[in-house]
């Protein structure tokens, strides 16, 4: 049997979700045993042209990393597509847009502007870098331009599986490589690399039915170790996650953030954790929960934190989300 | 203007590309890192509540996370105003130095290392990890392996997660630590002070002893005057967790010591329309550009701007390894671009042996580890010495503590004119009218960046292989005239041109 064909590729991200790749230590060398990279930007000769010239489906199994935030993203991206057999999106960023979605919550001109107007920018008469900057010589320089939203690798092109987590857990990690490499993943599309239910599910901290009348803040009290942190009023999203990356958050005492996005068939994360609010909040009085609720300060942020650019929120922004802001 | 292009060099979230322009007589003109990459943080942090800027942040890298939800946590004690408990502190510290020593490991040995151990121009094919196992032994290797895994356990059992930490809040840490994390922790602090010191033997041995790779180290391609700039404390000594920012000119004279809340006095960043990212400079001295003729205003930071902005080390074995670093190059401050691998490693040695002098310290385990902040919160400063270079992190909140203004400079756009004046430098000298390119000499151009550990140069790179790369000449009229390319498994190809 020929070698499997494997490729990374990280767009808008952060570079963790290549560190959670290489997490599986000592089980690199067994992937090199039955796999080719066949790309790793920093691992191997990564050139747009060596891409192109690629057969169609040539890759047997890609994985893409980070959110889609400027036109090489785009253009890569649909690249990949038809490299690849299969298209894997890895990581909360590329599967929701993960935190660098939170920039739709604002025009993508003032997200430019304001890399640019920091207290410590020397900018006096407004220089911002600009895709059509050129060299001395007059050759352009070949700045990408910026999308106007960020959207997930899925809003760009086909995707098979997705691999949620920010980044996804190491152990998972390892089992969806060795599906990979058995031939065992499921039907796409599907997630893999998580659970079915929600990180309450696996969390060790204990629920008891407690009801509550206020939120607070994670910083604003001490939260008592084994009581469920939902429960002792902190706002977690763990009813609203998918489960898979253990409860490793909450065993630290600080509430889950959402990175594994929405839980079970819920498509949005923020909808499933207000109604789980509702159920937490010491009162059958709707406009008392209302209330409530509306304590939480940063609904959107604290709600969508990864997964703001899929959600219903997201999608209402992105009229166009392959449209160029050139600065 | 004949242009070359060094397209990518390796990744910087996204990634990075090198134009280097040639005059009228065929030198290097200019050259241009070109960084094309923007995600914005400054502006989606507003609003957002800043207790959790430590996790929103710590997704700027994932390579080094904990920098800035180091940062990010102490910025967010100061918008409030509160002091955290000593035990809260003794945990951030041996976190944090757990982290520099970790960082630090992975790139003497999976980054920039290999150009030494295995040698500057030995074959492509070899000049990386493998290359290093096989010329040090599979015994060391497996210490390698060792140490990143310590490195990222301590994450784990302090910081909740391998990868992206969630302990620190604004009042301290999130959860005391155990008695049996402790005991684990001490462990791992007595293997870290092991395997930096035994580290630095191997650079002593294999670089040191080398007389042609001492040249190297030493060769004009690779030596910039310029100023630099450390956290240091009280005794001026480089301090990562936290103290006051010290900086020292060419001539190693102190030029301030400032406050860390005050480094919009003294810190500056231009805009260039070529690259998303900024350059920062020091304000007393003005922009100047990047040019070798006048570089005062720009800064080094990370390992060699710690040593050389400082009056000695925190711990006797990284001081022992200071005197010896100064006594080799006969003064201070170096100029050396390549001292900043040896410089790594001292910082390295001073980490583990505070990680091992924390792990021992009896506040470690106690249960008072959060203040909770009771102060009108309403602006923060905070700074870390991150393994690429100094970090800060400002925020500016409403009365509720929602962030209306952020604003962040990190390690590697610290340095980012001292990188691109160092691939000028080395360009200048390797680059010759009428010599052919070959895979070595481009190799020594990259050396001059990846001496930086700039975060284009991220732990991806551990993976057998090397850094992409591909030179191509332009002429006037775009035509290429020819180039090559170094491909994954380290073979060379001829491309395109050469037409005339």
């Amino acid at each position: 049997m020929s070698k499997l064909r494997l490729g990374m590729y990280c767009a808008a991200g952060c570079g963790g979700c290549d560190i959670s790749l290489l997490e599986i230590h000592e089980h690199l060398l067994d992937v090199i045993a039955v796999a080719d990279i066949a790309f790793w930007p920093a691992a191997t000769d990564f050139k747009y042209a060596d891409i192109e010239a690629l057969p169609d489906g040539d890759i047997d199994v890609c994985f893409v990393n980070g959110a889609i935030r400027n036109t090489e993203n785009t253009h890569i991206a649909k690249l990949l597509r038809a490299k690849s057999k299969v298209l894997v999106a890895y990581g909360a960023c590329s599967a929701f847009g993960g935190v660098p979605g939170l920039a739709n919550l604002y025009p993508v001109r003032e997200v430019i502007d304001r890399a640019f107007t920091t207290p410590s920018t020397d900018a006096p008469t407004g220089q911002r870098p600009s895709a059509s900057a050129t060299h001395s010589d007059g050759s352009s320089v070949g700045l990408p331009a910026i999308n106007g939203t960020v959207t997930s690798l899925g809003d760009i092109v086909a995707v098979d599986y997705t691999l949620p987590g920010c980044p996804p857990a190491t152990d998972r990690v390892w089992e969806v490589i060795q599906a990979i490499a058995s031939g065992q993943l499921p039907g796409a599309p599907a997630i893999v690399g998580a659970g079915s239910k929600s990180v309450c599910d696996d969390c060790r901290l204990e629920k008891k039915g407690t009801r509550i009348s206020k939120f607070v803040r994670s910083h604003e009290i001490v939260a008592e170790d084994g009581r469920c942190l939902l429960e002792q009023g902190i706002v977690c999203m763990g009813p609203a996650t998918r489960s898979g990356c253990g409860g490793q958050c909450t065993d630290a005492l600080m509430p889950c953030r959402g990175c594994f996005g929405p839980a079970g068939d819920s498509i949005d994360q923020g909808a499933a954790m207000v109604a789980a609010l509702g159920t937490v909040i010491d009162s059958e009085d709707e406009a008392v929960i209302r209330e409530t609720i509306s304590q939480v300060v940063d609904p959107a942020g604290t709600f969508y934190a990864f997964t703001l650019a899929t959600s219903v929120l997201g999608r209402a922004r992105t009229a166009n989300p392959e449209e160029e802001v050139r600065s | 203007m004949t242009r070359i292009s060094i397209d990518p060099i390796t990744r910087l979230e996204g990634h990075g590309r090198i134009d280097l322009f040639l005059g009228e007589r065929g030198y290097v003109d200019e050259a241009y890192l070109v960084i094309p990459e923007l995600r914005g943080f400054e502006k989606f942090l507003e609003g957002r509540p800043v207790e959790e800027m430590p996790q929103i942040t710590s997704r700027i890298c994932g390579v080094c996370p904990e920098a800035h939800h180091t940062a990010a946590a102490k910025a967010a004690d100061a918008v409030y105003n509160v002091q955290i408990p000593e035990a809260a502190e003794v945990v951030r510290r041996l976190q944090y130095n757990a982290f520099m020593a970790g960082d630090h490991a992975t790139h003497f040995y999976a980054l920039g290392g290999p150009d030494f151990i295995v040698g500057p121009d030995a074959p492509a094919a070899e000049r990386n990890i493998i290359g290093v196992i096989n010329k040090v032994g599979l015994e060391l290797a497996s210490k390698v392996i060792r140490m990143r895994k310590e490195g990222h356990e301590v994450a784990e059992i302090l910081g909740g997660r391998r990868i992206h930490p969630v302990d620190m809040v604004p009042g301290g840490i999130s959860k005391p630590v155990s008695a049996e994390s402790a005991a684990r922790l001490r462990e791992i602090g007595a293997y870290m002070v092991d395997f930096a010191q035994e580290s630095l033997a191997i650079f002593d041995q294999i670089v040191l002893q080398d007389e042609r790779l001492k040249a190297l180290v030493l060769s004009d391609a690779y030596y910039n005057q310029t100023s630099y700039l450390a956290l240091v404390n009280d005794q001026n000594q480089p301090d990562a967790y936290d103290g006051h920012i010290r900086v020292v000119d060419a001539d190693g004279h102190e030029v301030v010591k400032y406050h860390t809340k005050d480094y919009l006095d003294h810190i500056a960043e231009a805009v260039v329309p070529w690259s998303y990212l900024k350059m920062p400079y020091l304000k007393q001295f003005g922009w100047h550009g990047v040019s070798d003729e006048t570089s005062r205003h720009i800064m080094r930071t990370g390992p060699l701007g710690s040593l050389n902005a400082a009056d000695g080390m925190q711990t006797p074995r990284a001081q022992a390894e200071y005197e010896r670093f100064y006594d080799t190059f006969g003064g201070k401050p170096v100029h050396q671009t390549l001292a900043f691998h040896w410089a790594r490693l001292i910082e390295m040695l001073q980490a583990a042996e505070l990680v091992d002098r924390l792990a021992n310290d009896d506040r470690l385990t106690s249960t008072d580890v959060r203040c909770v902040p009771t102060g009108t919160p309403r602006e923060g400063i905070g700074c870390v010495e991150a393994p690429r270079g100094l970090l800060t992190h400002h925020y500016i909140t409403d009365e509720n503590g929602i962030v209306q203004k952020a604003n962040l400079i990190v390690g590697t756009t610290y340095q980012y004119p001292a990188i691109q004046l160092s691939v000028l430098t080395a360009a200048k000298e390797i680059v010759r009218p009428g010599v052919e390119l070959t895979e070595p000499m481009m190799n020594q151009i990259e050396m001059a960046f990846r001496a930086y550990d700039p975060c284009f140069g991220c732990a991806t790179h551990a993976l057998p292989g090397t850094s992409p790369l591909e030179v191509r000449t332009f002429a006037k009229d775009g035509e290429l005239l020819g180039g090559m390319r170094r491909n994954a498994d380290g073979s060379l190809e001829r491309i395109g041109g050469g037409a005339r």
